[in-house]
C-alpha cells in the first residue's frame, strides 16, 4: 500500500464522515460547516486524480462562494429547530434500506467491472508523463475550454448572469419606510416646480405693534 | 493494492447513497434538502473526474466543469426562494408549502 492509497482512504473516510454529519447535524450552521469538510476532502481526492485546475476551483467556488452564501443564509433565518427535526428518524429504516441497496448495487457493478483499469494508457497522458513537470492540468482545460467548448463556456456565462440577474430580482423588495430620490423625477423637474416669487415687502410699518405694546404696559401698570 | 477507477466510483456511489438517505431523512428542512443536493452533485463530479483520469479524456473534467456553473446558478437562486419563502411564511418547513393545494 502506497502513500497515494493511504492517502486516498484517508481522504474518503473523512469525506463520507463528513457528508454523514450533514445529513444528520442538529445545528444548520454546523451542517454548512461539515459540508465545507467534505467539498475540501472531494477537492483532496480530485487531487490525487491530478484534476487539479478542478479541484482549486472547487475550494475557490465552493467553500470560498457557494458555501459562504449558505452560511450567511442560514445565519439570517431564525429557524425553529424542534419542528424540523420532528419525526427525523421515522423514516430512517427506509432511507437506510434504499441508501444501503444503491451502495451496494453501485459499488458491485463498480469494482467488479472496473477493477482492472488502473493506470492510464492514452498518448495525451503518456505524453503528458514524457514531459514531466512542464504538464499543466489548468493549460490542457484552458485549451479545450476556450476552442472546442467556446459555445457551451458562453451559455454558460448566461446562465450565470440570469442566475445573479434572478437572485436579485427575487430577493429585492421596496421598503415602504425607505426615503429615495426618483431619477426620472428628477431629471424631469423644471425650475418652476423648484423656485416661487413670493413678493415680501422690504420694510413694514412697526407702529401698530408699538401701539399695542403700549396699551399692554398701561394694563399691567 | 494500488487504487483503480472502482475505488474512486465507489466513494462517490457512498457518497450518493448518503445524500439519497439525508433527503430521506430531512423532508422537512429545505435547506439541509439543498446540501443534500450539493452533495449528489459533489458524487457525480467525483465520477466525472475518476473516468477523466482513467481513460485519459479531459473531457470530462471539461464537464465537470459546467456542472459546477450549473450548480453555483441553481444554489443561489434555490437560496434566494428560500429567503423569500422564510419572508412570507416565516418557516421553512417543507409541510407548509400547501399554497397551491397540488
Amino acid at each position: 500500500m502506497d502513500a497515494k492509497t493511504g492517502f486516498f482512504y484517508l481522504f474518503s473516510v473523512v469525506l463520507l464522515f463528513a457528508a454523514f454529519r450533514v445529513i444528520t447535524a442538529r445545528n444548520p450552521v454546523h451542517a454548512v460547516l461539515y459540508l465545507m469538510l467534505a467539498f475540501s476532502q472531494a477537492a483532496a481526492v480530485w487531487l490525487l486524480l491530478q484534476a487539479e485546475f478542478l479541484a482549486i476551483t472547487l475550494v475557490l467556488v465552493y467553500l470560498g462562494a457557494v458555501m459562504v452564501l449558505f452560511l450567511f443564509v442560514v445565519m439570517m433565518l431564525d429557524i425553529d429547530v424542534d419542528s424540523l427535526r420532528k419525526g427525523f428518524w421515522k423514516h430512517f429504516p427506509l432511507a437506510a434500506v434504499m441508501g444501503c441497496v444503491i451502495a451496494l448495487e453501485m459499488a458491485g457493478v463498480l469494482l467488479g467491472g472496473f477493477r482492472l483499469i488502473d493506470a492510464p494508457h492514452t498518448a495525451a497522458m503518456t505524453q503528458a508523463i514524457s514531459q514531466g513537470a512542464q504538464y499543466s492540468n489548468a493549460q490542457e482545460l484552458g485549451v479545450l475550454l476556450y476552442t472546442r467548448y467556446l459555445y457551451p463556456v458562453e451559455v454558460a456565462a448566461v446562465i450565470l448572469l440570469v442566475a445573479m440577474l434572478a437572485a436579485i430580482a427575487l430577493t429585492l423588495r421596496q421598503r415602504k419606510d425607505s426615503k429615495f430620490v426618483d431619477p426620472s423625477m428628477q431629471v424631469r423637474v423644471k425650475a418652476r416646480d423648484r423656485f416661487e416669487m413670493v413678493k415680501v415687502p422690504a420694510t413694514r410699518k412697526a407702529a401698530a405693534v408699538d401701539a399695542a405694546a403700549a396699551t399692554a404696559q398701561e394694563k399691567s401698570a | 493494492m494500488t487504487l483503480t477507477l472502482g475505488h474512486f466510483l465507489s466513494i462517490g456511489a457512498v457518497l450518493f447513497a448518503l445524500s439519497v438517505i439525508g433527503i430521506f431523512l430531512n423532508r422537512k428542512n429545505l435547506i439541509v434538502l439543498l446540501m443534500a443536493i450539493e452533495l449528489m452533485l459533489l458524487a457525480v463530479n467525483m465520477n466525472f473526474v475518476a473516468f477523466s483520469h482513467y481513460l485519459g479524456d479531459m473531457h470530462g473534467q471539461v464537464f465537470v466543469f459546467f456542472i459546477l456553473t450549473v450548480a453555483a446558478a441553481e444554489s443561489a437562486i434555490g437560496l434566494a426562494i428560500l429567503v423569500l419563502l422564510f419572508r412570507n411564511k416565516n418557516s421553512i418547513s417543507v409541510d407548509e408549502l400547501n399554497t397551491l393545494k397540488g
